[in-house]
């Protein structure tokens, strides 16, 4: 049956592997086993024979459909599918990249030496096989490495993104009065969400004041001032009256030196004294509540 | 409302309706000998910068006849998209509410350029 299937050149490597699946596995799991032993991260041995016979049932039925290897191509759906879940799968255990990348150059192995054996008698032909299973493995290979890539910039993103929730409290001061304590470099992306976090709370709140407090921005450049006039404007419309509090020494001399114009907004030096223009302008004062006797002749 | 008009944008705003607006808004100023005009665009919720560009005429106008202008309601995307094209409406007087406006406009608010709470002190002492 293989001698008739060798003159088809494209599909004899398939032909092997389905004769010969169970020896290719054995081997294969065996350099897996000996070579998780020089591994940082152990993973389990159940998992990695699992994982092997998944992949290596569905390469063998993509390697049927599409003997050249055209990893990108509806063929190897399946098999990129079972890929990147074993990828993920080992990542979540601790294993970097190449670590997974190898699971998958360790199949080589197993395979040329199937090869070697199959085609003894046609140096040639070994030759050619060989550079086709080294073809196609290094593709999956390198897919691993894409998907591990990918998973992290994944992570990166949803980070940011909650990073993004985190630093932009509105917080209510009191009856009319948020504060916004801005934490952090104000790009343009951050000012949209604290733009509207502020807006959709002055709407919610019926805030008549809005305290921004940037005494957690580092710097100021002409561009954070931009962004931060911005939401002062966009406040501003909304019917509530803005005050830029906590400006550092520092900051307020690159302010002028940037020849950056604030414009009207108020500005402040600290939080307390943006608090007590808001409740000034508010109508509202604070007082001293008369000292109860006991501690009034205490002091 | 007395001397005051009330307008408020039901439906969104094409041009021409925003002509007509400022066409009627300015001879109904005359008629009534009105003082403050209230805009309530609380249903709007697109803007686009020939709308914000009218909304600034129209307060101008008004000036001009003697009304004050407050816009009241407008909603944070809306603003959000003022800022973005460029259109504060520095001229324009704002609120949050139609309450809130109306109370500005009793206030005998004077000078556009000041806002409801520096004129706030000036009214709890006098």
């Amino acid at each position: 049956m293989e001698k008739s299937k060798i003159d088809t050149n494209s599909n004899s490597l398939a032909a092997l592997l389905a004769g010969n699946e169970a020896a290719v596995l054995e081997r294969w799991r065996s350099s897996l086993v000996s070579d998780n032993g020089s591994r940082r991260s152990g993973i389990r041995e159940a998992d990695l024979n699992r994982q092997s016979g998944e992949f290596l049932a569905a390469f063998r039925a993509a390697i049927e459909r599409d003997a050249a290897g055209n990893i990108q191509g509806s063929a190897w759906d399946q098999t990129r599918g079972i890929l990147s879940d074993i990828s993920r799968e080992q990542a979540s255990q601790g294993a970097t990249a190449s670590e997974v990348a190898t699971f998958i150059f360790t199949l080589k192995e197993a395979l040329f030496g199937l090869v070697q054996i199959e085609f003894a008698d046609d140096p040639q032909r070994v030759a050619q096989e060989v550079w086709n299973v080294s073809r196609i493995l290094d593709r999956l290979g390198l897919l691993t490495t894409d998907i591990a890539l990918k998973n992290r910039e994944e992570t990166i993103l949803r980070q940011q993104n909650e990073m993004l929730e985190l630093s932009t409290p509105v917080v209510k001061l009191w009856g009319g009065i948020l504060a916004l304590p801005l934490i952090g470099t104000l790009d343009s992306e951050r000012t949209q969400v604290v733009m509207e976090s502020l807006l959709d709370e002055i709407v919610r709140t019926e805030a008549a004041i809005a305290i921004i407090d940037i005494t957690g921005v580092p710097t100021v450049d002409t561009l954070v001032a931009q962004h931060l006039l911005k939401t002062v404007a966009a406040a501003r419309l909304m019917g509530a009256e803005c005050i830029i509090s906590g400006i550092r020494p520092q900051i307020a001399s690159t302010i002028v030196h940037l020849g950056v114009d604030l414009g009207g907004v108020s500005t402040k030096a600290t939080l307390a004294d943006a608090f007590a223009m808001a409740l000034l302008r508010s109508g509202l004062g604070v007082c001293r509540i008369e000292a109860p006797r006991k501690s009034s002749s205490g002091q | 409302m007395g001397e005051f008009l009330l307008v408020t944008v039901q439906v969104d705003m094409h041009d021409r309706l925003a002509m007509a607006l400022q066409d009627d808004l300015t001879e109904r100023i005359v008629a009534n000998h009105a003082r403050g005009v209230l805009i309530d665009i609380s249903a709007l919720d697109v803007v686009d910068s020939f709308i914000g560009r009218m909304l600034g005429n129209i307060a101008s106008m008004s000036r001009v006849l003697d009304a004050e202008t407050v816009v009241v309601g407008m909603r944070p995307a809306v603003a959000i998209t003022l800022v973005e094209l460029g259109l504060a409406l520095p001229g324009i007087r704002t609120a949050l509410s139609v309450e809130r406006g109306m109370q500005m406009l009793r206030s005998g608010i004077s000078g556009h350029q000041r806002s409801v709470f520096e004129t706030g002190p000036d009214d709890r002492q006098s």
